[in-house]
């Protein structure tokens, strides 16, 4: 085997924030190989970007020593940036230049001019698919297309190591499979690549995987061994009739179950070893089934994952603490429960346009008491437009919006004080205290005096906030931000619950533990409506509108899109290639309708 | 093409004066930048307009058309004659009140900014060795014009004696007879020395604010992530700033001397390769400031923050552009050293008013220079190729 291209030895990195020193990196010895993607896998905070930073030399590391290339990080910076290909996250575009004043400031930067300068570029446009978009600002290109022209920058001189931070964030599925073709290609070709992301499907497409937690270094290894240590220990039954959202709560309970999780109309368990035949047995009869219901299935990488970070010899992760103290129950939604049994969101016609744009073109849809609604799309499909006219902050332009019954159109105040809204990345005050956060948010919505006292002591109680009341928010870990976050969007009992991309990009555990909470909500009559680009979270949906170029080009259930693309060249459709398989029907039909 | 063909792995010769070629990439940029940035193009050129404007025509510390009430209390030949030549001066706006009453009245409504009072013995006190008794009452909230109006009352009422003496041909006495001269700026037009100083203002604008804000704006984007991880020199990255706002500032200077002389009518007396010199310096100083600036704030709202109190401000309040530093406490006297503006505002008004003094230049251009290679080798020295 050939020398690695990057060597990690004993590296650790601490910043300082706030008097505090804070360990970014800790300790990790690692090795990537050559002519490999390894994935840089990990939750958001898990220290990826700091690590890439380490590598590229922008950051010097505390204690340790990087090698790349065969150069030392810290002495030989510069050599090592003249010879890495490299882009940050955000893909490191100047949006008001064209695609071809950036690919060209970044080829005289690597000393590229005259006629090779002009081969390079056509070369690097045909291979990315850019060709037509020669003069066009990277500003208006879409988050697809600039994540391949930031690509396309970072291979104008052929790199032996390209490092890319997080590309797929942003990105629509369709342009991240593209992305992967174009990877697998580089590879080919003898490139070596560093990968980050926090999608674990993605991790399963790497040769290697450098699996972090919290500056930790969990696993380091090609995934397919990595999960197939849990042969024998993953099984699937359908759902049948069961209730789901009571199902998961009761299965995490039992001895041998180490995680449940809905996959469509069915569960998708991992036990916590492999059951004789009479365990098995055992857990059939427990749940209803005959022993032939209980389907072994091939362990994934997420399985993987979860089993680390249960483990016993797992470091002690402040988030994962979280798993195992499930949400007490939610009984306090008064208003959701006198609701009828009807329609709790509708939606007809609408439309929203800006000047001739229609950024929402038509949509219509209903949402049950109950239910958990997943809007689904690309980034400016029209979904954050349709999200923020049901929370009656944009006044529609055409149509028929209603939410509880009350018109958004004549009056959104009243609808607002109906609805909880939790946005991206938690809207908490940073500087804020727990319990001052909760205060807040409990007067934002005219609760007073007795009432929000009692209100804020629920709260604490029911997310388990007592030991952190005083702790400024920003401090807090991940999954505690997203409990904190939550109480305080649903202080005034509402009766609908709007969420946007609430679990993107963090650990497993964490999306479990946020996931069996909004359940036991909807459980409760609490309606859900919940907007990603992340297909991982579409799962936990009931069921999904999936919204492009502002129509909603389909509606159902997770199983009932994924059986509607099932056929022979994808026997067992995911909900992504479902999504991909829609997104290029509609595009060839509109391209039917152009000509 | 695909990446599969031998060629695409083929590594493009690696010129001579790559060096020169990134910069230029950088230089290039910018420029496009600039060119497309309405936030640059407004700060630069439409800002600089807009003050030249503003002190041009709408803000003046002269005193001029200055309303004053007159009230007269016994009326004969001689008030009137007064009285005429009081309206006549293009310093005053005469509002004639019938009754001190009335007079006071108007003042603290604020329609009037003095009574002149011409009492009843003032035909018969007129030749009378302790002369006649006017009274002037000036408001004096804002002690700087009120002391011009007390002047100005002074002066019309000597001028007018000697006038009415000669006419008459008696010589009536005044106390003192001061014969004043202004210098270098005959016509007392505070506009010719305050739009040379307002170059300074806009030079350190686009030198300071502008490009403090342009690196910021690169850190924030995360394009300068992607600059580092390239062959390119901390020297390359701060030249590729430079030069394009160093241009960018001259021409803004160009522009505002352009406008003073045939816009305005100020005079330009000195040599314009001294001012092309000591902008130059002047330029390079406030250049440093702004980089450095960039160097400790990475985003755009801090960077803008600290580019006014530390550097638009002080060259606004403290260069001697409006307020006189000779008169500043000796403390604030003191601070102003530190102010690049300060020798920038010295030097440009007496290249505009009085000429090319050398000493001047001189003594204030190594100042501007001294200043220029701190600000710049602790940008240097402070920039390195990191994220830390």
């Amino acid at each position: 085997m050939s020398t690695p291209v990057v060597r990690l030895a004993g590296v650790t990195k601490q910043f300082r924030s706030n008097q505090r020193r804070v360990t970014a990196i800790d300790g990790i010895t690692a090795q990537i190989a050559t002519g490999r993607i390894t994935g840089l896998v990990g939750p958001d905070g898990a220290g990826k970007t700091t690590l890439i930073r380490l590598i590229a030399g922008l950051l010097a590391p505390n204690s340790g020593t990087i090698e790349v290339l065969g150069l030392d990080a810290a002495r030989d910076a510069q050599k090592i940036q003249a010879a890495i290909g490299y882009m940050p996250q955000r893909f490191g575009l100047y949006e008001d230049l064209s695609v071809f004043e950036n690919f060209t400031l970044y080829a005289r930067l690597r000393a590229l001019k005259g006629a090779a300068r002009e081969d390079r570029f056509k070369q690097l446009m045909a291979f990315t698919g850019l060709g037509p978009f020669r003069d066009r600002l990277a500003g208006q290109l879409s988050g697809g297309m600039k994540q391949k022209l930031g690509l396309a920058c970072a291979l104008v001189h052929p790199p032996r190591l390209l490092v890319l931070d997080e590309p797929s964030v942003g990105v629509d599925p369709v342009s991240r499979r593209e992305l992967w073709s174009i990877v697998e290609t580089l590879v080919e070709d003898g490139v070596s690549v560093l990968w980050s992301t926090a999608y674990l499907d993605e991790a399963e497409r790497c040769h290697d995987v450098l699996l972090m937690s919290e500056g930790r270094l969990l696993h380091a290894g090609p995934p397919g061994p990595m999960s197939a240590g849990l042969t024998g220990r993953t099984y699937t039954f359908s759902l049948n009739g069961m209730d789901k959202r009571t199902i998961i709560p009761r299965l995490r309970q039992h001895p041998y179950v180490m995680d449940a999780l809905i996959k469509g109309s069915g569960v998708h368990l991992l036990l916590s070893h492999e059951p004789d035949v009479a365990q098995k047995q055992e857990l059939a009869q427990e749940l209803g089934l005959g022993e032939d219901d209980l389907h072994p299935t091939a362990p994934r990488f997420e399985d993987a994952f979860i089993a680390l970070l249960k483990a016993p010899s797992a470091p002690a992760s402040q988030n994962s603490l979280l798993a195992d103290d499930g949400p007490s129950a939610l009984h306090h939604h008064g208003i959701a429960t006198n609701a009828g049994s009807g329609s709790v969101i509708e939606v007809e016609h609408l439309v929203r346009r800006f000047g001739l744009f229609r950024a929402v073109d038509d949509i219509g849809f209903s949402v049950a008491r109950g239910e958990i609604f997943g809007l689904l799309g690309p980034n400016g499909a029209g979904k954050s437009t349709t999200f923020k006219m049901l929370c009656g902050l944009l006044p529609p332009s055409d149509g028929k919006a209603l939410v509880l019954g009350i018109d958004l159109r004549k009056a959104a105040a009243a609808a607002r004080a109906h609805i909880g809204y939790m946005a991206q990345k938690f809207s908490l005050y940073a500087d804020m205290s727990v319990t001052e956060n909760l205060t807040f948010f409990a007067s934002a919505y005219g609760l007073g005096g007795l009432a929000r006292n009692r209100k804020i002591a629920e709260a604490i109680e029911e997310f388990g906030l007592g030991n952190l009341a005083g702790v400024i928010s920003a401090q807090l870990p991940l999954g505690y931000k997203q409990r904190l976050a939550l109480a305080c969007a649903i202080m005034h009992e509402p009766g609908v619950l709007f969420l946007d991309e609430p679990t993107s990009g963090v650990d497993p555990l964490v999306r479990r533990e946020f996931w069996t909470r909004i359940n036991a909500m909807a459980a409760d009559g609490v309606t859900v409506l919940v907007t990603t680009h992340f297909l991982e979270e579409a799962e936990y949906c009931d069921r999904l509108g999936i919204i492009y170029q502002g129509k909603l080009i389909a509606l159902g259930t997770p199983d009932q899109l994924k059986n509607a693309h099932r056929h022979e060249k994808q026997p067992n459709p995911t909900l992504e290639d479902a999504f991909i398989e829609l997104i290029q029907n509609y595009d060839r039909e509109k391209d039917h309708e152009t000509r | 093409m695909r990446p599969g063909d031998p060629s695409f792995a083929v590594v493009p010769e690696q010129g001579s004066g790559s060096a020169g070629l990134r910069l230029f990439g950088l230089v290039y940029k910018e420029a496009l930048q600039i060119i497309r940035d309405p936030s640059s193009i407004a700060i630069a050129f439409v800002l600089p307009i807009i003050l030249l404007l503003l002190f041009g025509y709408g803000v003046s510390l002269d005193a001029k058309h200055v309303p004053l009430g007159l009230v007269v209390e016994s009326p004969s030949p001689k008030t009137s004659d007064f009285a005429a030549a009081l309206s006549h001066s293009e310093y005053f706006q005469i509002d004639r009140l019938s009754d001190r009453r009335l007079a006071v009245a108007a003042m603290l409504s604020g329609r009037i900014n003095g009574i002149i009072v011409l009492r009843s013995d003032f035909a018969r006190k007129l030749y009378s060795a302790s002369g006649a008794p006017i009274q002037a009452i000036i408001n004096g909230t804002d002690a700087n014009t009120a002391r011009i109006i007390s002047g100005y009352v002074q002066g019309a009422w000597q001028t007018w004696l000697i006038h009415y003496g000669l006419d008459h041909g008696h010589s009536i006495s005044a106390p003192v007879s001061v014969d004043q001269r202004m210098w270098f700026n005959p016509d007392i037009r505070s506009r010719n020395f305050l739009i040379p100083g307002l170059i300074a203002i806009i030079m350190t604008l686009i030198g300071t604010l502008l490009t403090a804000l342009v690196v910021a704006r690169e850190w924030e984007r995360g394009t300068m992530e992607a600059l580092l991880v390239t062959p390119v020199r901390i020297d390359e990255i701060l030249l590729g700033k430079l030069i394009p706002y160093f241009v960018l500032g001259m021409g803004g200077m160009a522009i505002s001397t352009g406008m003073a002389v045939w816009v305005f009518g100020v005079p330009f007396r000195g040599s314009v390769l001294a001012l092309i010199t000591i902008s130059s310096l002047f330029m390079l100083a406030a250049l440093g400031m702004g980089l450095l600036i960039s160097t400790l704030a990475r985003s755009q709202f801090v960077a803008g923050q600290v580019a006014i109190i530390i550097a638009f401000l002080p060259a606004f309040i403290l260069s001697g552009f409006i307020f006189d530093i000779a008169s500043m406490p000796a403390a604030v006297q003191f601070l102003t050293h530190v102010i690049p503006a300060r020798y920038f505002v010295a030097a440009l008004q007496s290249l505009f008013l009085a000429g090319t003094l050398w000493q001047v230049l001189f003594s204030n251009s190594i100042a501007l220079a001294i200043m220029a290679l701190v600000f710049l080798g602790v940008t240097r020295m402070r920039t390195r190729k990191a994220l830390e």
